[in-house]
Order: structure tokens, then sequence, then C-alpha cells
């Protein structure tokens, strides 16, 4: 059984571990609720642009701008958004393991990209061939600093580098819940067109081929950001509640240690006595 | 009948109503929307959006994007959108200030100087909006 002392050095360890905990957890709940507002605010952006590319789905075709061309075969290129710190429970874990998934189920060749070190790290251990790597973009990503990363996917597919990109991110649904995404980015596919008018209809100002120059990388950007945005709340909310588990175990812990430190000075107490007493008797 | 507007950046929903008319900086010069205008994608210049509602008149400095008509909805997707009452007079002429600067100082590279020439044209629209604003306080009509 361990001694009073070592019992008691243990207890010191682990409240000092809890502190960290709970410190971590309190900066991540600030944070998050930054991030999280900054992820819902851009979500009506991202929701309104895609439904003007809905709109204009039958005058878009290859023909029009060469970000709709569709390739029959090539390399596809994954972009796989994690996040640059660790210790936000098994956000990242299961990000790169669906991530994995679809490199691996797809058949030709395939290329990837990563933003954030913990997906870089855990894909090279799997050795997947990396292309690039892009150090996370901080707590508060503006617009402006994915503006890299646009580019690099929007030249390699302008190039015919790539066949299709497709972005890998856990999206943010609620602090509790977040779920890995493979979404594509090129070419891009217009959804759906449930509006009555006819994208050949609409008016273009100054004209058609002026207005998709400027809207279709725009597209593209917008997706990237929110993809990059999601990641922040994400990884923000599952470091909070990572680190909430990690205090209430370390109070759990002390509870536990607590108690059989007392029962260990019961029993010293204990034998002492006992000690005692047999000494008085021979005497 | 009313028209819906929705003003969206990448930032945030600036605006999200039913309106009477809107009036804003398209790319080839100003475009007044009623309802029932006929669909229209206009890419947007740097300047001010008008929104009348009933009696009221509410205004903003936008800056850049595009906008698409429909018969009952205009959807507004910015680079900016700031509402003319919460611009600060004094930060938007420190950008214009910076801008200027910039220019001046001739940047060869031609990303750079694309880039201070969108500031000050960002700047002045903030500017515009927001002193006519301060000259005539808030707009009421009727």
């Amino acid at each position: 059984m361990a001694s009073q002392r070592d019992i008691r050095r243990r207890i010191g360890a682990v409240r000092n571990i809890k502190q960290i905990t709970r410190a971590m957890q309190f900066v991540a709940a600030s944070k998050l609720k930054r991030a999280q507002d900054a992820t819902l605010a851009s979500r009506p952006y991202r929701d309104m642009v895609d439904e003007v590319i809905a709109d204009l789905a039958a005058v878009l075709d290859a023909e029009t701008h060469p970000l709709l061309a569709r390739r029959e075969a090539g390399t596809r290129l994954f972009v796989v958004i994690t996040t640059d710190r660790g210790l936000c429970g098994p956000l990242n874990t299961n990000t790169v393991r669906f991530a994995l998934k679809e490199i691996l189920d797809h058949e030709g060749p395939v290329r990837v990209v990563t933003v954030g070190r913990k997906g870089r790290d855990a894909l090279r251990r799997a050795r997947v061939p990396l292309e690039a790597h892009f150090a996370g973009f901080g707590d508060r990503p503006a617009f402006a600093d994915v503006t890299p990363l646009t580019r690099l996917v929007t030249d390699d597919f302008l190039a015919a580098t790539y066949a299709r990109i497709d972005l890998v991110y856990p999206t943010f649904v609620s602090t509790l819940v977040q779920r890995p995404v493979l979404e594509q980015v090129l070419p891009i596919l217009p959804a759906a067109d449930t509006d009555g008018i006819p994208g050949n209809q609409f008016i273009f100002e100054p004209n058609p081929a002026t207005v998709l120059r400027q809207l279709l990388p725009r597209y593209v950007a917008t997706r990237v950001y929110q993809a990059v945005l999601e990641t922040t709340a994400s990884e923000m909310s599952s470091k909070m509640v990572a680190m909430k588990n990690a205090t209430e175990n370390a109070e759990e812990l002390i509870e536990d240690l607590t108690l059989s430190y007392n029962k260990v000075r019961q029993a010293n107490i204990t034998r002492e006595m006992i000690e005692i007493a047999s000494g008085a008797q021979v005497r | 009948m009313p028209i819906r507007l929705e003003i969206v950046t990448p930032e945030k929903r600036a605006y999200s109503d039913d309106v009477d008319a809107v009036i804003l900086p398209g790319s080839e010069g100003e475009l007044g929307i009623l309802p029932h205008h006929a669909p229209l994608l206009s890419m947007l210049g740097a300047g001010e959006l008008r929104v009348r509602k009933g009696a009221t008149e509410e205004s903003f400095a936008i800056v850049g994007g595009f906008v698409q008509v429909r018969p009952d909805r205009v959807v507004v997707m910015a680079e900016t959108a700031d509402l003319a009452a919460e611009i600060d007079l004094e930060k938007a002429q420190e950008a214009r200030r910076e801008a200027e600067r910039a220019l001046e100082a001739g940047f060869v590279e031609s990303a750079d100087l694309a880039q201070a020439r969108a500031a000050l044209q960002a700047a002045l629209a903030r500017l515009r909006v927001a002193e006519r604003r301060h000259r005539e306080g808030p707009h009421r009509r009727g």
C-alpha cells in the first residue's frame, strides 16, 4: 500500500492538473462564443451565394467558365482541415478517420492538402502523400486569411492538375456535436434550381461573362472560408467539453485519493496505538 | 406589395426585412428596385444603399459584391455593409488618409495598388454616407 506521503503528493499533482484543465475550459468557453458567432453570422452569406448559383444553373456549363469544367478522369484533391493544437477531444481523430476512409476508398490518383498541424501529423503517419500544408488560421480567421488556400485550390484546378477538389472539415452542429463532412468545391456544382426563374432570364450587368468571372471565384472563397470558420467553432466547443470532463475527472480522483489517504492515516494511527499498548503490557 | 430585402456580408447578416423600395450602387450606375422588377444579377460598386420602408428611409454604406433581384426578393451580397448611423466618422477619415498615403507612396506591385485603391473607395463611400446622414439627421419622409 502506498505511504501517506505518496498519496499526499499524488493529490497535489492531480489538483495542479485540475487547475490547468479548468483554466483551459474557461479560455475555450470565451473563445467559443466568438467563434460560434462568426460561424453562424457568415452562414447566411454562403447560403445566399449558393442560391444565386443554383438560380443560374441553366446558364452554367463548362463553356461559360473554366471553374465549372467537369473532368472524367484525373487526380482528386482532398483539403483536410483540422486544428493546430490538440486537447480538443476526439475532434481531430474523427475528422482524420473520416478523411482517410474517403481517401482510401477512392480508386485512382489522390493528393492531399492539410490545414492544421494535427491533421498533417496524423495523415503523415498514415503514409498519405501530402501535397502542401497550411498552418491553422488562428482563433479569429478573417476572410483575407484564407486567400492563399483559395488561390492554391483555384489555380491548381484551372491548371487541370486536379479533376475534382473536396474539403473535409468538422461542421459545427452544436456545442456537443461536431460532424466531419466532405464537400465538393470544384468543379462548382450548382444545386438544383428550386425557383421558377431560369438562369437565362436574368439580366446581367455589366454582362454575364464579367459577373460570372467575379461570382464563381467568390463562391469558392466563401466555401473555403466557411469551412475554416466551422472548424474553429468545432475546435473551441470540443475543447471546452473535453476540458470540462477532465476537470470533473480530476475532482473525482481527488475525492478517491483523499479517501484512501484517510484510510492509510487511520491504519497508521491504529497500528501505533497497538504498538504502544503492547509495549506497556510487556513492561 | 412589399419586397423582401436581404443584405449579407461574409461577416454578418446586415439587414433582413420587407421594404417598399431599394436604391443601390450598381457597377454601371444607381439602380432603383421596386417590387416586380425583372430578374437581374449585377455587380455592385462602392456607395450608398438606401432602403425605403413606409415613411422611413435607412441608409447603408456598401462596398463591392453582387446583387440578385427577383420579382419578390432582393439579395445584396456585399463585401461590407455598414448602417449609416453606425459609421464612425473619425475612423472612416483615418482609413481614407491611410489609403491616400498608400496610393501616394506608389507601390509597384499591382496587387497592393489595387488593394489601396479599393480601400480608398470603401473609405470614401463610408464617409459620403455618414456625412450625408450627419447633415440631414435621421431621414423622415412624408
